[in-house]
């Protein structure tokens, strides 16, 4: 039945266009002096598609505006990291950058088209080629985008090329699988024991990471799931990995991404600067919690309305999400990332148990 | 020059060959089993690009629903999806499958096959004055093998347990494990048959380009007399032949690694509370191997494109291409540095962080060619006497994207900034708008321009219009606002974004994106139906309409074996030559020798 109908739609649909093509027909057949059914654009469609065009690069204009003014306040807050300062500078600096050329040069495209518009018996200006023009337009985007890049690899190397050896740095595996995150501490000695695999249906399968229990420095490290704590204001060393596909560690708050790999180790660094608590005080997360629940309270009222358990009010924490395909629940592999002070931190640290309470 | 002498010695042979045959025709060799490169380039269009690309787009459809309402209950769903949306919603598997499915149908099928099949095939031999490809018989395997992965990845569709879901990248070990998702079991078999076959088809299509180019021009076709397109097919055909075999070994090694029990991409796996036997290999290796091919696909899709509208706004400005050894001196470096800048779609795979500075260096490096392509269309735009057929629309429109889309790409492109907007919304904004909607734009513009060469018959200009302009305000409705829930935070690839409050303000954005891409869809019927009804009953085109000063134009337009009647025409000038001061027309067809006092121009 359903069938049916769509086929009718999709007939009806047919009908409706070859409709419209003969009332363009009728039209052209009334006002035209003399029928002019060449398919060609003659004077007058000139005209007008030359104004269109003027009119889309109007359209462009108030749809970049718009973006910017009613979209700005859901992009992400200032950056919970030391790095990510560098970071959004140039991100801002490359954007300047582009809004001006897209500016001008749509601005010029669609300008040219419409002032050139055909007109008949105009003949156009014959130019082939102008080599100091195009030398102008090779070397001034290679210059822009020389000191872009200067600036981009010097940003790179700052971040990716950490101390790996670090004595200060606080050591965490994230440790990837289908569809949930853990997050591994290295206990009292800082250092992760060495882990496989092989080693996860160890101890009736609650080996959660597969720490190897042969080697004793693993034996103090504590494992979490659900959310991890990091201490503010000091370096942290992502060391991830995967068991069954390629995930991603995607910490959009701290500009931190890393893929994690089956087979191999990957790594990220960075400092986070801003605690949780503070980052909840920041107005733009605040008006963004603001408009959040409001539209969960809205949301609430339509599903108790229909007699369902209303959301429940939302307030703000850092995420690690998974950002690259990994199966049916892509969708929803998170884990909460608290930043706390030392303080806070140290106590909640102690409360974890350590993997050689699983070990007896 | 002798060669180009034994080239026109070898075309006219094979003009005596066809003539012979010329009444041997059955249905089957003139229609299906066709040898004749303009049959093949029908042959080619309406699979490529109006079937596969009409289930292609259904797709994106289906999902953008998915994605504006989600878990939402719909009839359409039920219909298509049967058994993969209990009571209408859809289900996260099939979600990953339509992704994966409408990414591969898109790139490879329409504006890989669809695009370079059906206007290489079309204009090659006919813009160089050749009487047909240099191998009829494998131009007619290279369309039957497409075909034939068409038919294998639409099949897959059917399979059991679905089709392919592990995004159009295909990552190991998703896709080679089963257990991991239902869609990498028979349907991603069929998905790699598939391919297989297709990059069979491509380097076939391809090889006979370059040779056809190479070989068969007329007499007076040097290499710097021909039209932009040719340099563009030739280009492109190029690249194709360096990096698909890649694809090929790519998806060998994962057969292997999924069928043999081989550990090129696999290693630890535990999965479904087994370790799997599977050490050493690297998932970061099948990445490499991939965007090997990945990336210069990207200007396989794109320089096409970019030829085509260099001709059209050439001819309906009625002025030379602006700049056009500098056009063919970007195509050139776009095609080299596009074999090297695949490492930017890995910034964050592990690989060592000493090659994303290198592929930082490569990829901006890019942007070079490409800027000086877009400024070369906007200075031919400049003082010409613009003529709005709606080919002249797309490609303008075109110009348009190429800048819009190719300037975020400066951002993606920077291995620092690429960190946080990586696999988001940001990226599918980005390569939709550079290299989706812009190859799309080339393809309709060569589908209006040469309508009249396919068919002989003109499309409807008022439909075109509509079409043109729906699309247009449709594509940045949809793409713009996807460059903010990007910036946002949002990943790609999933299936709903309910499931993280933070999220919940992008919802609205969300549905407006939607009713823009349904409107985009809308608009794309009207082109169907102009297509089929302009097919039959469109009005009987003239043999050169849009007063073209190419080749193609001086053949009949009722189609013949061996494209002209009596001997191939020669070449006395390039092919620009519109609105030459001291000639009466505005434009000069490049068979007609040069006037007594007229200078040859310089270009």
């Amino acid at each position: 039945m359903i069938a049916l109908i769509t086929g009718m739609v999709l007939i009806l649909m047919g009908i409706a266009i070859w409709q419209i093509s003969n009332i363009y027909k009728l039209i052209q057949n009334k006002m035209g002096k003399e029928k002019d059914d060449s398919q060609i654009a003659n004077e007058k469609d000139n005209d007008t598609q030359g104004k269109l065009m003027f009119a889309f690069l109007v359209f462009i204009y108030l749809v970049t505006i718009y973006c910017f003014w009613a979209y700005t306040k859901v992009l992400l807050p200032e950056s919970a990291s030391e790095h990510g300062v560098p970071y959004d500078r140039l991100l801002w600096i490359s954007f300047a950058i582009i809004l001006f050329a897209q500016t001008i040069t749509q601005a010029v495209l669609h300008y040219f088209a419409y002032k050139y518009r055909g007109i008949n018996n105009r003949k156009a200006f014959f130019i082939t080629h102008d080599n100091n023009l195009e030398l102008v337009w090779t070397v001034i985007p290679a210059f822009v985008f020389f000191g872009l890049i200067i600036y981009g690899m010097v940003t790179w190397g700052q971040i990716m090329n950490f101390d790996d050896q670090d004595e200060d740095a606080l050591v965490i595996e994230l440790y990837a699988a289908q569809w949930n995150w853990k997050a591994r501490y290295g206990g009292q000695d800082n250092v992760l024991g060495d882990a496989n695999v092989r080693f996860l249906n160890d101890f009736d399968g609650r080996n959660s990471v597969g720490i190897d229990s042969s080697d004793p420095n693993g034996w103090d490290d504590i494992v979490v799931s659900q959310e991890f704590h990091i201490p503010v204001n000091r370096k942290v060393i992502f060391k991830m990995r995967s068991q069954d596909v390629l995930h991603s560690a995607y910490m959009p708050h701290f500009r931190a991404q890393m893929n994690c790999v089956p087979g191999m180790i990957t790594e990220f660094a960075f400092t986070p600067t801003i605690t949780t608590a503070d980052m909840r005080m920041n107005p733009d997360v605040a008006s963004k919690v603001e408009r959040i629940n409001k539209i969960r309270y809205d949301n609430s009222q339509e599903l108790i309305a229909n007699g369902e358990e209303g959301l429940e009010p939302y307030q703000f924490d850092y995420l690690l999400l998974c950002a690259k395909i990994c199966g049916s629940s892509h969708y929803n592999m998170q884990m909460k990332i608290i930043v706390d002070s030392e303080k806070d931190y140290n106590k909640w640290i102690q409360q974890q148990p350590a993997f050689s309470s699983i070990m007896q | 020059m002798e060669s180009e002498e034994f080239g026109d010695l070898l075309a006219n042979k094979k003009s005596d060959f066809h003539q012979d045959h010329h009444h041997n025709d059955t249905f089957i060799t003139k229609y299906i089993f066709s040898q004749d490169h303009k049959m093949i380039a029908k042959q080619y269009l309406i699979t490529g690009v109006l079937f596969m690309g009409f289930i292609g787009v259904a797709m994106s459809l289906l999902f953008r629903l998915q994605l504006a309402w989600p878990e939402q209950s719909f009839a359409v769903f039920d219909i298509f999806l049967g058994k993969w949306a209990p009571e209408g919603v859809m289900d996260p598997n099939i979600y990953l499958a339509l992704v994966t499915i409408h990414g591969t149908i898109m790139v490879f099928f329409v504006l890989t096959a669809g695009l370079s099949g059906t206007f290489s095939n079309l204009l090659i031999p006919l813009q160089i004055g050749a009487r047909d490809m240099a191998s009829g018989l494998l131009n007619m395997i290279s369309f039957w093998l497409f075909f034939l992965s068409s038919v294998i990845m639409i099949a897959s569709l059917f399979v059991e347990a679905g089709p392919a879901a592990a995004g159009w990248t295909i990552y190991p070990p998703l896709s080679a494990l089963p257990q991991a998702q239902p869609g990498s079991g028979m349907g991603m078999t069929l998905w790699l048959i598939s391919m297989a076959i297709f990059v069979a088809s491509s380097l076939l299509g391809s090889l006979n380009y370059i040779v056809t180019v190479i070989n068969l021009r007329t007499k007076g076709m040097s290499l710097f007399r021909m039209p932009l397109t040719i340099w563009a097919f030739f280009v492109t055909a190029i690249i194709g032949v360096i990096s698909f075999p890649v694809l090929l070994s790519a998806a060998l090694l994962l057969i292997m690694d999924r069928s043999f029990g081989t550990s090129f991409f696999l290693s630890d796996i535990f999965v479904q509370g087994e370790v799997l036997h599977y050490q050493g290999g690297s998932p970061v290796l099948f990445e490499h191997l991939f965007w090997f091919l990945g990336h210069p696909e990207v200007y396989i899709v794109l320089l096409p494109a970019l030829g085509i509208t260099s001709e059209i706004i050439a001819t309906n400005s009625r002025k030379p291409i602006f700049g056009y050894r500098a056009m063919v001196a970007s195509i050139l470096a776009i095609a080299f540095l596009s074999t090297v800048v695949w490492g930017h779609h890995m910034f964050i795979s592990g690989m060592n962080p000493f090659l994303g500075s290198v592929f930082t260096f490569t990829t901006l490096l890019i942007a070079i060619p490409s800027a000086v392509k877009a400024f070369n269309y906007i200075t031919t735009l400049w003082k010409g006497n613009l003529q709005f057929n709606p080919g002249m629309l797309f490609s303008i429109g075109l110009v348009s994207t190429f800048i819009t889309g190719g300037l975020t790409g400066i951002i993606l492109g920077d291995s620092t900034l690429d960190i946080n907007i990586h696999d988001t919304y940001f990226v599918v904004a980005h390569f939709h708008l550079v290299m989706g909607i812009s190859a799309l734009y080339g393809l309709f513009a060569g589908v209006y321009h040469w309508f009249p060469k396919l068919f002989g018959r003109m499309m409807n200009k008022n439909l075109g219009y509509i079409h043109f302009w729906v699309t247009a305000i449709s594509a940045y409705g949809v793409f713009f606002p996807m460059h903010f829930i990007g910036m946002a935070g949002l990943p790609r690839r999933y299936y709903t974004n309910t499931a993280f409050p933070y999220f919940d303000d992008l919802a609205d954005i969300n549905v407006i994106i939607t009713v823009f891409a349904l409107l985009a869809g809308a608009a794309q019927l009207i082109f169907l139906y102009n297509f089929i009804s302009s097919m039959f009953y469109g009005k009987k085109a003239s043999k050169n309409p849009w007063k073209s000063t190419t080749l193609e134009w001086t053949a009949p337009v009722e189609h013949m074996h061996g494209n002209w009647p009596g001997k191939i025409p020669h070449v006395y000038r390039w092919a620009y030559d519109y609105s030459k001061p001291g000639h009466e027309e505005d434009f000069i067809p490049q068979t007609v020798p040069l006037g007594e006092n007229e200078d040859i121009t310089e270009h």
